[in-house]
């Protein structure tokens, strides 16, 4: 993985020194709230329902052993002894005192983490496919491109100001796990036919009030254009995009007003204008980016391990985690490990210091001291040799790490909605909660297969119901909690939107339209089916019926 | 008369800003003058041609492409930030700068705050009318914050890669 030199470590130290500074101004009273706000949103702390919230960047969604452990320091030392791992990749500590953040951030610049440009209208942390330089599915390693797009983007003086936040998302594997058509900008690494690799670019989708599948500006990009093509983008959107209502500021709003083909025509006018060699980034720094994240120390190992079979056999426990949460490596003998942060009844990404720490030993030891977050709120250990894999999932195990759920109904996306969110309408971390302990039977939930349920607390989607199989958007009616359902959305490869089902019903009443939902897939579903294409073949009719059945 | 702060060969320093700020209502003074883009397109020429100083202030919704023509007559062209939050006039700075090749002054006006000292500089602005009555001293300390920087831009700093070279 990318490791910080003294460049990199100077520029954290120079922004944890300077965010001390505005901290020692707002604590003697020289700053009033309302003049050190935009200060502490350029360092990811937000002021929640009940304390300050700090989320610190996980660049790609990628760490070390050291700095998962912390991680876990300071959700001990600073927190109440857990972080939450959030759909960005990134990480949050929801009950910081103001006057421990200097020390925090001095800490996290230890291990070359930091805040910076986890909050305000800058470019956010890249998110990128958390197999990234594991699965045999990739054409390239999109952690290049991600820690290009890191360090250009970071303190860009031009774009530190966008009308809005700007996410990007980053994958080179045919099945998407970055969401990279509902992020501000989705580039997918492709190779052309005459062998070249470059970036299908798609630039405007996103959820929110607004949900949009962003369109393809271009379908093939050289990766060396990189830069310039993104200044290019960067700077129409900075200069056109609307400033006058936040709801229509994102990229998805200009894009659409505009017109795919005449955004796109913006842009390619821009980008011909633009110098390329002021622009984009040498050959040798390209080189020297990727030659961090060269290939691992991969042993030669053959693609069975006996050891893995005998406990596999040996262990309905060991053999159902290996169905679910196992994913094929592209070295033979190693595995990709989803490690759930979805038990039954915990909060959907939240994870205590002690497990974080568990983690973080594992990875060291069996993981080539590389742990992943992904965008659903699970961690990932890329790269564990199939003879460990007991070991690892009897670790796991003891810790409340081993659900195996990946993909499946208890699987769950929320928000941290009304129980911290100061924008909330509703709460998402129950309703996730009852959904997982009804579907707490893993048998049944094997049996249902993939089904992604997403759960937003208000209308700014941070759970990402639009691209739900079954989305669950939180509302306020006349002061009650309402729960609106909606079907057939996806963040994938396939995305779509996901359609509302009826009307909206109390918080008690959802694990049984959930139920009822599945009930009406399990009946009609066809051979191998996932609940998404049954949905997509049969439309809404089956399942409004099944849900709103009692209503009539 | 209101002071400026100025960037030269790498120093900030305090300077009187002689020229006078003129709102489109307002009756021509004397001496050198910053307009309104429209008034400059009416009066300008006219002002230039007898030999006056003349400026041109761009809020932050029009295009420094439009003055493209008449920079090289230009002794100052204003950017305006109506609020520290809006960054349309980083590109209108960077454009002017790298693209139309003005060597004029680029001065950033309106809620320009030290937080931002940096990246103005960066972006080819190089005479600001502070809001927060910062000082030439706490201008110069927030705009060389950072010992280093990642990417290039209007400056000449060497971004990271070059100093890795």
């Amino acid at each position: 993985m990318y490791r910080y030199d003294a460049i990199d470590r100077e520029l954290v130290a120079d922004r944890a020194a300077e965010f001390r500074g505005q901290v020692a101004r707002r604590l003697a009273g020289e700053l009033t709230e309302d003049q050190f706000k935009p200060l502490r949103l350029m360092n990811g702390l937000y002021l929640q329902l009940h304390a300050y919230m700090l989320r610190v960047a996980i660049p790609y969604g990628s760490l070390d052993s050291r700095q998962l452990r912390r991680l876990a320091h300071i959700a001990r030392t600073w927190d109440q002894g857990y972080g939450h791992f959030t759909t960005r990749q990134n990480i949050q500590f929801n009950w910081i005192k103001l006057a421990d953040t200097p020390d925090i951030l001095d800490e996290l610049a230890r291990v070359d983490l930091h805040a910076i440009q986890t909050s305000g209208n800058c470019i956010r942390n890249v998110t990128a496919d958390p197999y990234a330089g594991a699965t045999a599915e990739e054409i390239d390693d999109p952690r290049v491109w991600s820690e290009v797009i890191r360090q250009w983007s970071t303190l860009h003086p031009e774009f530190s100001y966008l009308p809005r936040k700007f996410k990007f998302a980053v994958t080179a594997a045919a099945k998407d796990r970055t969401a990279a058509r509902v992020h501000d900008i989705g580039l997918v690494l492709r190779r052309a036919r005459d062998g070249s690799l470059g970036f299908e670019v798609i630039v405007g989708g996103g959820q929110g009030r607004t949900p949009y599948v962003g369109p393809t500006i271009r379908e093939h990009l050289p990766v060396d254009s990189l830069l310039s093509y993104l200044q290019a983008i960067l700077r129409v959107y900075n200069r056109h995009g609307r400033r006058d209502n936040i709801y229509k500021a994102r990229i998805k709003i200009l894009v659409a007003a505009l017109g795919k083909d005449e955004f796109a025509r913006q842009v390619e006018e821009e980008w011909s204008k633009i110098e390329a060699s002021q622009a984009d980034l040498p050959d040798t720094e390209l080189a020297r980016i990727r030659a961090a994240f060269t290939p691992l120390d991969f042993q030669t190992l053959p693609a069975r391990s006996d050891a893995f079979e005998a406990a596999r056999t040996a262990s309905p426990a060991l053999a159902r985690f290996a169905r679910n949460n196992v994913k094929p490596h592209k070295k033979a003998g190693y595995a990709i490990v989803e490690v759930s942060l979805k038990a039954p009844g915990a909060t959907p990404g939240d994870a205590s210091a002690d497990q974080m720490d568990l983690v973080a030993d594992l990875a060291e030891r069996y993981s080539l001291d590389d742990v992943r977050v992904t965008h659903e709120q699970n961690l990932v250990l890329p790269h564990v040799k199939l003879d460990d894999l007991p070991t690892v999932h009897a670790a796991l195990e003891s810790a409340g790490l081993a659900t195996p759920n990946i993909n499946l109904i208890s699987d769950i996306i929320a928000c941290p909605g009304l129980d911290y969110c100061a924008l909330a309408n509703a709460r998402a971390i129950p309703i996730a909660q009852a959904i997982a302990r009804r579907f707490e039977d893993a048998d049944r939930a094997e049996l249902i297969g993939e089904l992604k349920i997403k759960i937003s607390g208000c209308i700014n989607a941070c759970g990402h119901h639009h691209v739900g199989n079954i989305g669950i958007l939180g509302v306020d009616k006349k002061g009650e909690e309402f729960y609106q359902l909606s079907l057939g959305g996806s963040g994938q490869e396939d995305a779509s939107l996901a359609q509302i089902l009826g009307p909206g019903m109390s918080a008690d009443k959802v694990p049984d339209a959930i139920e009822a939902l599945v009930g009406a897939y399990l009946a009609v579903r066809q051979g191998e089916e996932r609940f998404l294409d049954t949905v997509r073949r049969l439309g809404m009719a089956p399942f409004k019926e099944a849900v709103y059945a009692d209503a009539h | 008369m209101p002071t400026l702060i100025k960037l030269a060969e790498g120093r900030f320093s305090a300077a009187e800003d002689v020229f006078a700020d003129v709102a489109d209502e307002d009756v021509l003074p004397d001496g050198p003058v910053i307009l309104s883009l429209t008034r400059f397109q009416a009066d300008g020429d006219a002002l230039v041609s007898a030999g006056r100083p003349v400026g041109v202030r761009i809020q932050a919704d029009e295009a420094v492409e439009d003055l493209a023509y008449d920079l090289p007559r230009l002794a100052v062209v204003a950017l305006v930030f109506p609020k520290y939050r809006d960054g349309r006039a980083y590109s209108s700075a960077a454009l002017l700068r790298q693209r139309l090749g003005y060597a004029g002054e680029v001065r950033a006006i309106g809620d320009v705050l030290r937080e931002q000292a940096g990246f103005m500089v960066r972006c080819g602005i190089d005479a600001f009318a502070p809001a927060d009555g910062s000082t030439p001293e706490g201008w110069a300390a927030a705009a060389g914050r950072y010992r280093h920087v990642y990417q290039r831009a209007v400056d000449a700093r060497p971004p990271a890669f070059e100093e890795r070279g």
